[in-house]
């Protein structure tokens, strides 16, 4: 109404003004109307701006030669050279490769061990009994990685660990299986498995118990025995969560493990535990190099993406659902 | 799930395997647990019996390094920084995921699709440690515990199980409270978040365990040792060749060092073991919602 009104008094030439006047004030409503919701969002976007965005913005250093007096923006550019550097030295393959197989061993025994067992909880016919092995295996995931360490020291320490008496009593020689590289990456998935296999058995439980239960009577009638209506109906019946969670730990391969790495590696065991975390805090934070740093972290980051869009697509492709 | 009677011997069988591998696994779970327990109660004058230190008659327990931690201030200075870290960390998470996941839960919102995306963007692709630690560094977060709190205060996958919860919230109780009047505030307050107590435990248990049992952001931003959480101290005094560092020398006419290790790692695991009750119940729900979660 106020519109017209003004429209019929002034001159010709402000219409315009007024048609801009007319499309701002829908959005000026907009503001009006969810103005709590707006505010409410101010919060959590600035943190997003702050410790996400921010950190985007910094990651430029990885293509320049980083000099905190001049700060992010004012230090030269030098292109990809921190790239080269990281591709020709001799650490690149060791990172790269202690990184993939330490990813790879805990997928390979973790994911089948987290389905037996699974399988077993569902089978049992105790319930107590289902009850006690869930709540104790479901505990170890709620533990530090550093209690992990005081776990593992009384279980594996060359002086009083569980193990290497066992093995002095029968006359063997005590092993470090913390600082032996040879020994290393078996301490690293056997204590990842024994700390998340409980916890993982969780969606593939939710996921059996899922399946109809007529199709077990069925079987039964037709005369399948116990492992057969495994073979043929509860694995084909999870199979989807499978290959999704197996697409997602492929999606994260570069992810080895860094807190992990980070509370149990040492000195010796660099060659065969050293990932590509924990080499960018070292470089990064112990030696100064930030710009060398951030552009290795970069490149993980790059190649994170693609696995993970690549995981995404295979996932719904062969499961025909997806991962977020 | 389906039950039913061990009658053949096919199945006898069966459930034998089934069960001795429950057993297996049950087993393997609690030998290294128990192991750290007795460790962490060995009297001084002990001398091992050919049970590998697995077995001690509990008339000999000694709560020694138990009685000497408590007495010792560098342990109650973590404890109490751990609290802080866990408690203010939460409160600080929960409010802005809650803020977060109910705005984008509001399909009309204009903007809605912008803010997912702007969330979702660092959400798959991450600058990376460096970065953030420059970004941590020049705010003067340094030496302070907000360094560990305010960096990861929001989780994304938390706030899309939030999302999803205010999502399937019935709609007529929010629209008879608009009726009366109510805006988008007093709706989230009064309507939203009494019903949403089940989510708002979950995701609370979530990051208070999180917060509870960070170690490496500590490590990265606190140099001041009166900061240190308890994982921290814990780490120090596991790798500490000598104890002295921790415990005044005096302690040790008590109880031998590996039961002051023992014990440390004991008393770092008990606050959860105390609530895991809690936190297996929503733990187990919030997992299911989230689909998959670390």
């Amino acid at each position: 109404m106020k519109e017209i009104i003004v429209r019929q008094a002034v001159p010709r030439n402000a219409s315009r003004l007024v048609e801009m006047k007319q499309h701002i004030s829908p959005v000026l409503k907009t503001m009006v109307k969810y103005r709590w919701l707006y505010l409410m969002a101010v919060p959590p976007l600035a943190y997003f701006v702050i410790f996400h965005y921010l950190p985007l913005w910094n990651a430029q250093i990885a293509f320049k030669n980083f000099k905190p007096l001049l700060g992010v923006w004012q230090s030269p550019w030098i292109g990809f050279q921190h790239f080269i550097t990281f591709f020709k030295s001799f650490y690149f393959t060791q990172l790269i490769s202690n990184t993939v197989i330490i990813s790879m061993l805990k997928l390979v025994f973790g994911i089948p061990l987290a389905i037996v067992l699974a399988l077993a909880l569902y089978e049992t016919s105790f319930k107590r009994f289902q009850v006690l092995v869930q709540t104790s295996a479901y505990l170890p995931h709620f533990l530090s990685w550093v209690i992990m360490l005081g776990v593992l020291l009384m279980m594996l320490s060359p002086a009083d660990g569980l193990i290497n008496a066992v093995i002095k009593s029968m006359g063997g020689k005590p092993i470090a299986f913390l600082t032996s590289p040879d020994w290393f990456r078996t301490v690293v998935v056997f204590s990842d498995i024994w700390k998340e296999t409980g916890w993982a058995t969780i969606l593939y439980l939710a996921a059996l118990m899922g399946i109809d239960t007529t199709l077990y009577e069925a079987a039964q009638v037709d005369g399948a025995n116990r492992l057969q209506r495994i073979w043929h109906i509860s694995l084909p019946g999870i199979m989807p969560v499978i290959v999704i969670l197996t697409m997602l730990r492929l999606g994260h391969i570069l992810n080895a493990g860094f807190n992990q790495i980070f509370v149990l590696y040492s000195l010796p065991v660099y060659s065969v535990g050293d990932i590509i975390d924990t080499w960018v805090y070292r470089s990064g934070i112990l030696d100064f190099q930030l710009s060398l740093a951030t552009a290795v972290g970069l490149f993980k980051g790059v190649i994170g993406l693609v696995l993970i869009l690549v995981a995404n697509r295979v996932a719904k492709k062969v499961a025909g659902s997806t991962l977020y | 799930m389906m039950r039913t009677h061990i009658k053949s011997w096919d199945n006898l069988i069966f459930q034998a395997v089934v069960n001795g591998f429950l057993l297996t696994i049950l087993i393997a779970i609690t030998i290294p647990i128990w192991r750290v327990f007795m460790m962490s109660i060995t009297p001084l004058s002990w001398k091992d019996n050919g049970t590998f230190g697995l077995w001690i008659p509990p008339w000999q327990w000694s709560f020694e390094a138990y009685r000497e931690l408590f007495k010792h201030p560098a342990f109650a200075q973590a404890t109490y920084n751990s609290a802080i870290i866990t408690l203010g960390g939460t409160l600080i998470s929960i409010v802005l995921t809650t803020a977060l996941a109910y705005v984008l839960s509001n399909p009309k919102l204009p903007g809605r699709k912008a803010m997912m995306m702007f969330i979702l963007v660092p959400f798959l692709f991450q600058a990376g440690l460096i970065p953030t630690y420059m970004v941590v560094q020049k705010l003067g977060l340094v030496n302070n515990l907000f360094a560990i709190m305010l960096p990861g205060a929001i989780g994304v996958t938390n706030t899309f199980v939030m999302k999803g919860f205010f999502e399937g919230l019935p709609e007529e109780l929010e629209e008879a409270a608009r009726l009366d009047g109510a805006n988008d505030l007093q709706v989230l307050w009064h309507v939203i978040l009494p019903l949403s107590k089940p989510i708002l435990l979950t995701i609370s248990l979530f990051y208070a365990v999180a917060l509870w049992n960070e170690f490496f952001s500590p490590i990265l931003y606190l140099n001041d040792n009166k900061l240190m959480p308890l994982p921290v101290l814990l780490r120090n005094i596991l790798l500490a060749a000598n104890i002295n560092e921790y415990i005044e020398s005096d302690a040790f006419s008590n109880a031998p060092i590996q039961a002051f290790k023992a014990a440390s790692v004991f008393i770092t695991m008990l606050p959860m073991v105390a609530i895991y009750p809690w936190i297996q119940r929503y733990f187990t729900k919030g997992t299911l919602l989230g689909g998959v979660k670390e």
